[in-house]
């Protein structure tokens, strides 16, 4: 018997055994119960159902109201598709584009589709200045009052990058601000020339 | 309808929409009478998913009562009670045919790496979600169950996503009898894998988080041992020590994009985006699995590569096994489990707010404030 302080690792078998069944069902509602892999829903991976409630062999086809933009890994526009926020304005431009020219493996891709993002938000941003509901930096943050912002923070790691938050999502608004006014004092000088 | 609406990250707010219309024979409308917010709904949030568009509707997680159904529709009639997998799916393509239902091919254009899921940006599809008064259910025929009699309002819509991702990825990580299982992350999914891991047969469970009140749940709904990341310098070196330095059998990652624990990793991807999220859990399971050992991986990770230590992965022998959840494929068994007490999911629910509070219930979830570990919503017409 190799010394008892060598740990596991080190040795053949793990030197604390565990628990015996009748301990474990004793301490723990359903200890075991699916111990057989054959009563757990997901073995073996495949598995075919006897049915899925499925009665075609191919779905019929949802109408596109507009060309559906979709993956170049995809043979066709899927039968069955969302039509939830159709693109539009040059946020559009950039994701058709980014669907069309590039498969899902190329990081162009997806960079184009987070490119397009910040833009639809941009866009969208401009647009509520003009309505009766502006956008803001957040939402919610009336419950860092109500729901105990710093009591909840209290002595967790995780609140050092939180100081991070302000900046992130003001960074841009303080950007776009600071643009705005340079832009309006140099066209008012430009007038006064 | 009263619908959460995205404006951009970390902003959403309540906007009259549009009712949703049948757009497919076998489409159905769905009156929401609860829903939940699901951590990888934080993503979107936080502006990590690619193509989240603004006037998007987010919530993969809800039950509700049958308002409308399309033409083909045989299984459902109006008024029926009924629970909707976070999946869409078709129910016939080659994935749906061999069980694979979150694997899907017939509903998602936008990409072929994932299937459809219900308000999760056009990247899984476009469709708009279920944290709205009313949604368009494709397929009523394959996805949506009606709720048995027996069964608890917030257990059915907690079976709908985390509590049936917990369980699956109890399944993914093969446990053996006696197995040490360490999972990571004590949210939702984490306790339900906790708690299923012991169902598998595992001789010990140990759960890794910072948040007191997430581990005190660990501890009291799963059974398990608990270790305080914040308490240690190094939390792998400790999963060593606790292990007699062999390092977990089985490790379940039930964090995804969004973890804490390493400030580089946070500040490069879910602040600067530089990446797509913060690997830090992926690479806790890698290097505190054993050699040999299995990594289960049911966190959520967009498109964006992210930095992950997969040598290490190679070097140990590891069989890393992960997907999104084929949720339907679960329910019959935990089904049984509820029924027998053995998953108790709606006892991890700490807060409900009304549809109007939704801004709120994003920023109290999201920065996990006043012990929030899971968010229900009731939307008005419920």
């Amino acid at each position: 018997m190799t010394h008892p302080d060598i740990p596991s690792a080190y040795v053949r078998d793990k030197r604390t055994p565990p628990p015996s069944r009748e301990e474990l069902r004793a301490r723990i509602p359903g200890w075991g119960v699916d111990l057989d892999p054959v009563d757990r829903p997901s073995y073996p991976k495949l598995q075919y159902p006897a049915d899925t409630g499925a009665h075609w062999d191919f779905p019929e086809r949802q109408p596109q109201k507009w060309p559906r933009e979709h993956s170049i890994e995809h043979a066709f526009v899927t039968p069955v598709f969302g039509t939830a926020q159709p693109p539009k304005g040059l946020s559009g431009v950039v994701r058709k584009y980014a669907y069309a020219r590039f498969s899902e493996g190329r990081l162009a891709h997806w960079l184009l589709l987070v490119a397009g993002d910040r833009i639809d938000a941009a866009e969208h941003r401009l647009r509520s200045f003009a309505s009766t509901r502006p956008d803001v930096p957040a939402t919610g943050i009336r419950s860092e009052f109500t729901r105990g912002g710093l009591r909840s923070r209290r002595g967790r790691s995780d609140a050092r990058h939180h100081l991070l938050d302000p900046v992130v999502v003001a960074g841009p608004w303080v950007a776009g601000a600071g643009a705005a006014v340079l832009g309006v004092r140099k066209v008012t000088r430009a007038l006064r020339r | 309808m009263r619908a959460m609406v995205y404006r951009g990250p970390y902003k959403i707010r309540v906007e009259d929409k549009p009712m949703p219309v049948i757009e497919h024979p076998n489409d159905a409308i769905v009156r929401v009478t609860l829903a939940a917010i699901c951590g990888s709904d934080l993503h979107l949030y936080h502006g990590l998913m690619p193509d989240t568009r603004v006037g998007h509707t987010f919530g993969h997680e809800f039950i509700g009562v049958v308002e409308q159904v399309g033409s083909s529709v045989q299984n459902l009639q109006v008024g029926d009670r009924v629970m909707v997998p976070f999946n869409i799916f078709c129910g016939s393509c080659w994935y749906c045919a061999r069980g694979l239902y979150s694997n899907c091919h017939n509903v998602n254009p936008n990409a072929t790496a994932v299937g459809g899921i219900y308000g999760y940006s056009h990247t899984t599809g476009g469709y708009d979600g279920g944290q709205a008064e009313f949604v368009r259910v494709p397929f009523a025929d394959v996805g949506p169950v009606k709720i048995p009699d027996w069964m608890d309002d917030e257990d059915a819509v907690l079976l709908t996503d985390a509590a049936a991702t917990g369980y699956f990825g109890a399944q993914l990580g093969e446990i053996a009898e006696g197995d040490t299982v360490v999972v990571l992350g004590a949210g939702p999914v984490g306790l339900v894998a906790a708690q299923s891991a012991w169902l598998m047969g595992a001789g010990r469970v140990i759960v890794v988080d910072h948040l007191k009140e997430r581990l005190e749940k660990a501890r009291t709904m799963a059974y398990a041992e608990t270790l305080d990341y914040d308490e240690y310098d190094d939390v792998v070196v400790e999963l060593k020590k606790q292990t007699d330095y062999l390092g977990a059998d089985v490790v379940i990652e039930a964090v995804g994009a969004e973890a804490d624990g390493n400030l580089a990793q946070q500040v490069t991807g879910p602040k600067l985006k530089l990446q797509g999220g913060a690997a830090t859990a992926l690479n806790w399971a890698i290097d505190g699995v054993r050699k040999g050992g299995n990594v289960s991986v049911v966190g959520a990770y967009g498109p964006i590569p992210n930095a992950v230590k997969f040598g290490d992965a190679l070097n140990k022998g590891l069989t890393l096994r992960m997907n999104q959840t084929p949720v339907k494929r679960q329910w019959p068994r935990m089904f049984e489990h509820v029924r027998n007490g053995f998953l108790t999911p709606r006892q991890m629910v700490t807060h409900r707010f009304s549809l109007e509070e939704i801004p709120e219930a994003y920023h109290v979830f999201s920065s996990k404030l006043d012990g929030c570990i899971k968010p229900l919503i009731v939307p008005s017409a419920a």
